[in-house]
């Protein structure tokens, strides 16, 4: 581990954070809030911070695929961290793991909260919010590599670890470049989804909000009653159609941009990803249908594609109380949590892709035990999954539920005395690990966060950040033979 | 520049190494998986695992869009077979192929299969060494348009006959009939014409085949040939290339080899060389072959470890000049530290072949400018251009052409020859002509014309 690399890395991160942070800074200028100083106080400790580390470029910037690893792992909690600071300094959460559980949850794009009621938040606080559910859609070291001016071959480490998916791979040949498409397909679907958005009289500031909760499928709202607040059926529209997009794989979109049609739409994930959408709707569909909870078809409709795209993407806005719905309509959402979205799009969870395989690789198995002697090779996307991804993807499975029980557990414990249940500790960590955010239970539509302790927080706070990061740079860190010298 | 690159072996790495250096966007293709992932970790390019020659791979490296595929796998057929697809899937794309074969090596393969470039690491080995032997260390010779013409760079000592003399006198007092590209006197550089003197310390710049080139220097008195005689140890395709090249500036040459029926091939294909049969690692073979007479010897085996221990034992024996081949390029760097003079990597050359051809063409494109190549510390420029149909002075005799001041037509390639121009030359369609000028933003070769 060479810290002089890992500094000037993390040191970039904290100056990226401090102009981004720029953004409410001047929002609460223009709007006159109380919170101009606490923007303004964690700004100059981010510049204060990153800038003497990032003046002198090191000897080399040769990234060991560890190093990678652990950079990406420390930049998200040193985000996270210098994030929380606004809330924090504003005196909105006067507890330091709240703010910090606010920010892990922004950046992670999780979009759980522990406010109670968001309404009453100054405007600037909530842009820093949601603009962190937007840079942690796409990544903030993403966005560094687009950003600086000369790459080094070997920073493919910090791109790999930061983006979703068993199989990561680069749009052109140049990793800047790579970046920099992704940034632009990104910025053009949510200025695309905040134009719509005004068409449907939804004011600018919601507006802003609202995209960058889809984009980042973060989902966080500046209203209680989330998207259904607006009651329109234009809006649930436009966010449903966004939430669906911005869950399919960007590659999609750079292939469809450069003429390839037909290969975009022979894409096998995306196919999955809409198979298994279809197959979710009518089953909550026929559920509410049979209970008849709702009085008309196109009102069924209108909430379960809603809710399902809002699921799926890991964005977790809701029109309706889904937490009232059948509970087979509870069980298939609770089951999309964590298929969650596509690979290389900004959606959580275990990712479309490695469900197939993972579909894949048991059917194989079952196979094999049936006739012993037969040749089975497992294919995605049309070519040959070799037995090393195979292998990944089943330990990446096997990892993933581990943590999630051991999540459980923990929560369980710290909830001991009081009036959490069983279903909340589940609930909740299912829903941090997977990035959604919203569950059923207590932290349903109605709730929040805030009955948990700090001990609980701090746990789903490292849950967050592992499903964002995919666990094993998370993991990576408690490694002691991570930091040795070498 | 869009670079495919097909086959990620000791050549295409050095090859993506120094491209990718250069800012080029470039797509590796190798069959091997465990290559392409390590290479894809360890720069900053695009990797594809698959057949390179299958069209469906190649559009996925996006050959329809690209500018330059290098076909540098070991197979010979296998790289041409890849240009060739590549030329069907994008008939502007330049395409080049690594070709050792001298049956392929050809003229003919190359312009009927619509290969831009073909490059045969054994070739330009011998090259390069014939360039070594024949250079003592105050000239500088570069090759130039494939290697058809050599750029020569020297400087006039107190005692060169040039001295003194107008460059239209060189002719009749010298019989040269070379001509002088450029002449850096001091810091200006200057495109002499007919009245100009020469003078002590002029740096004189010319362009002419390899031939010429040695029969001027030999007159001149400045090139003193290292060595009249010289052994090669190990009779590969190389020494057969250099056997032929030395053969025709009158140096003789004896080619130990250990295999029998390699030297009597090599016997059969060289007529003046002397082939022993003998084992070029045992001491007593080489002292009975008169390895203390020879001016210099060429160490080319198969096995690096040979080469190294040969070229020890040479260096012992007091010879001149001792030439070794290294394959592995992480023996070269060492070899370099330790102090064995003249090494010689035909990898490392090839990939440098290449690069300067990339060069070329990023400094050439948009432009009908064939190559670009700045000299004198880039205060002049030579160009290679092609003559079309649109060139207002065609078939007209240069003396009737009003030519531009500050430029020269060095030399005209016609066919694979290279004809020194005269007054009395013209110059017809499909021929292409250097030019060296201390003008900037030549485009076309009209620009020459006033």
């Amino acid at each position: 581990m060479r810290y002089r690399l890992l500094s000037y890395i993390l040191g970039q991160v904290a100056v990226v954070e401090a102009v981004l942070m720029c953004l409410p800074f001047i929002l609460s200028m223009a709007l006159k809030e109380n919170t101009l100083l606490a923007f303004g106080v964690t700004i100059l400790i981010l510049l204060a911070l990153g800038a003497p580390f990032i003046i002198k470029k090191p000897d080399s910037l040769d990234l060991t695929a560890k190093e990678g690893f652990v950079a990406v792992a420390l930049s998200w909690i040193l985000l996270s961290l210098f994030g929380s600071l606004p809330f924090f300094i504003s005196g909105s959460l006067p507890n330091f793991v709240d703010s910090l559980f606010e920010s892990a949850s922004g950046f992670t794009t999780t979009g759980g909260t522990v406010f109670d009621d968001v309404e009453v938040l100054p405007k600037s606080l909530l842009l820093w919010r949601s603009f962190t559910n937007w840079i942690g859609g796409m990544g903030a070291l993403v966005f560094i590599i687009a950003i600086i001016p000369k790459s080094n071959a070997r920073i493919i480490h910090l791109f790999k670890a930061e983006s979703p998916g068993p199989q990561v791979g680069k749009l052109v040949s140049k990793l800047k470049f790579t970046a920099r498409i992704l940034y632009a397909i990104y910025i053009v679907l949510t200025l695309l989804e905040i134009i719509l958005l005004l068409i449907g009289r939804m004011p600018l500031f919601d507006s802003v909000i609202h995209a960058f909760g889809t984009a980042g499928t973060g989902g966080f709202s500046n209203k209680n009653l989330s998207v259904g607040g607006y009651g329109s059926v234009y809006i649930d529209i436009v966010i449903t159609i966004f939430m669906f997009l911005f869950a399919i794989n960007f590659n999609i979109y750079y292939l469809i941009l450069i003429g390839s049609v037909k290969q975009a739409l022979k894409s096998e994930e995306l196919r999955a990803f809409l198979g298994i959408a279809a197959l979710s709707v009518t089953i909550i569909a026929a559920a509410l249908a049979i209970n008849s909870v709702y009085r008309s078809a196109h009102e069924i409709l209108r909430h379960t594609f809603f809710q399902v795209g809002s699921i799926m993407s890991t964005t977790a806005y809701f029109t309706a109380d889904f937490t009232a719905w059948p509970m087979a309509a509870q069980a298939v959402l609770f089951i999309l949590m964590f298929i969650g979205a596509c690979a290389g799009s900004t959606g959580g969870g275990l990712k479309v892709s490695r469900a197939v395989i993972l579909v894949k690789a048991g059917i194989r198995e079952i196979k094999k035990t049936i006739s012993p002697r037969t040749v089975n090779n497992l294919k995605f996307e049309g070519k040959k999954v070799d037995n090393e991804t195979v292998g990944g993807v089943l330990s990446y499975f096997a990892i993933y539920m581990t943590i999630f029980f051991v999540s459980v557990i923990l929560l369980s414990v710290s909830g001991a005395g009081s009036a959490l249940k069983l279903g909340d500790s589940v609930m909740a960590s299912a829903s941090c690990l997977n990035n959604v955010g919203s569950g059923f239970g207590n932290i349903g539509v109605k709730g929040s966060y805030a009955m948990f302790n700090s001990f609980a927080k701090i746990v789903l706070i490292f849950d967050m950040l592992a499903g964002r990061l995919e666990i094993l740079p998370m993991l990576l860190l408690f490694n002691p033979r991570t930091w040795t010298k070498k | 520049m869009n670079i495919i690159i097909i086959g990620a072996g000791k050549m295409g790495l050095t090859l993506v190494r120094q491209l990718s250096k250069e800012g080029h966007n470039i797509v590796v293709v190798d069959n091997n998986k465990k290559v392409v992932e390590k290479t894809v970790n360890d720069f900053d390019v695009m990797g594809i695992y698959g057949n390179g020659a299958d069209h469906e791979i190649q559009t996925e490296a996006k050959t329809q869009s690209a500018d330059l595929l290098i076909a540098c796998t070991s197979t010979d057929e296998f790289n041409i077979l890849c240009c060739m697809v590549a030329k069907k899937l994008n008939a502007e794309i330049d395409t080049i192929a690594r070709v050792r074969n001298p049956e392929y090596f050809t003229l003919f393969m190359s312009k009927e299969l619509g290969l831009n470039m073909m490059v045969n690491p054994d070739y330009e080995a011998a090259m390069e060494i014939f360039r070594i032997l024949r250079s003592p260390g105050t000239i500088k010779i570069e090759p130039f348009s494939g290697g058809k013409v050599d750029l020569v760079e020297f400087k006039l000592a107190w005692d060169n006959p040039l001295i003194d003399t107008a460059i239209s006198d060189l002719t009749s007092k010298l019989q040269i009939k070379t001509l002088i590209c450029a002449v850096q006197r001091d810091e200006e550089v200057i495109i002499p014409k007919g009245d100009f003197i020469f003078r002590e310390n002029d740096k004189i710049h010319i362009i002419a085949s390899p031939k010429d080139a040695h029969i001027l220097m030999k007159k001149l008195g400045i090139f003193k040939s290292v060595a009249k005689k010289v052994m090669i140890i190990g009779g590969s395709r190389i020494a057969f290339y250099l056997a032929k090249q030395l053969d025709k500036i009158g140096i003789a040459v004896k080619i130990v080899e250990k295999n029998e029926q390699k030297a009597m091939e090599l016997s059969e294909s060289l007529d003046q060389a002397e082939i022993i049969i003998g084992d070029g690692s045992d001491r007593q073979v080489l002292q009975e072959e008169g390895l203390m007479n020879v001016g210099a010897v060429i160490i080319l085996t198969g096995s690096d470890e040979e080469n190294i221990m040969i070229s020890l034992f040479a260096g012992s024996q007091k010879v001149n000049k001792v030439i070794t081949k290294i394959n592995r390029l992480s023996y070269y760097s060492m070899l370099e530290a330790s102090g064995i003079e003249s090494i010689i990597s035909p990898h490392l050359l090839t990939a440098n072949q290449i690069i300067r051809y990339v060069r070329g063409k990023q400094n050439s494109m948009g432009s009908s400018v064939l190559n670009l190549y700045r000299i004198v510390n880039d205060q002049a420029e030579a160009l290679e251009f092609l003559a079309t149909k649109t060139f207002a002075g065609l078939s007209k005799p240069l003396k009737a052409l009003s030519i531009k001041p500050n430029l020269i037509i060095a030399c005209i390639l016609r066919d694979n020859n290279v004809i020194t121009p005269h007054g009395d030359q013209t110059i017809e369609a499909g021929d292409k002509v250097i030019v060296v000028t201390t003008n900037e933003f030549l485009d076309d070769l009209n620009d020459i014309l006033n």
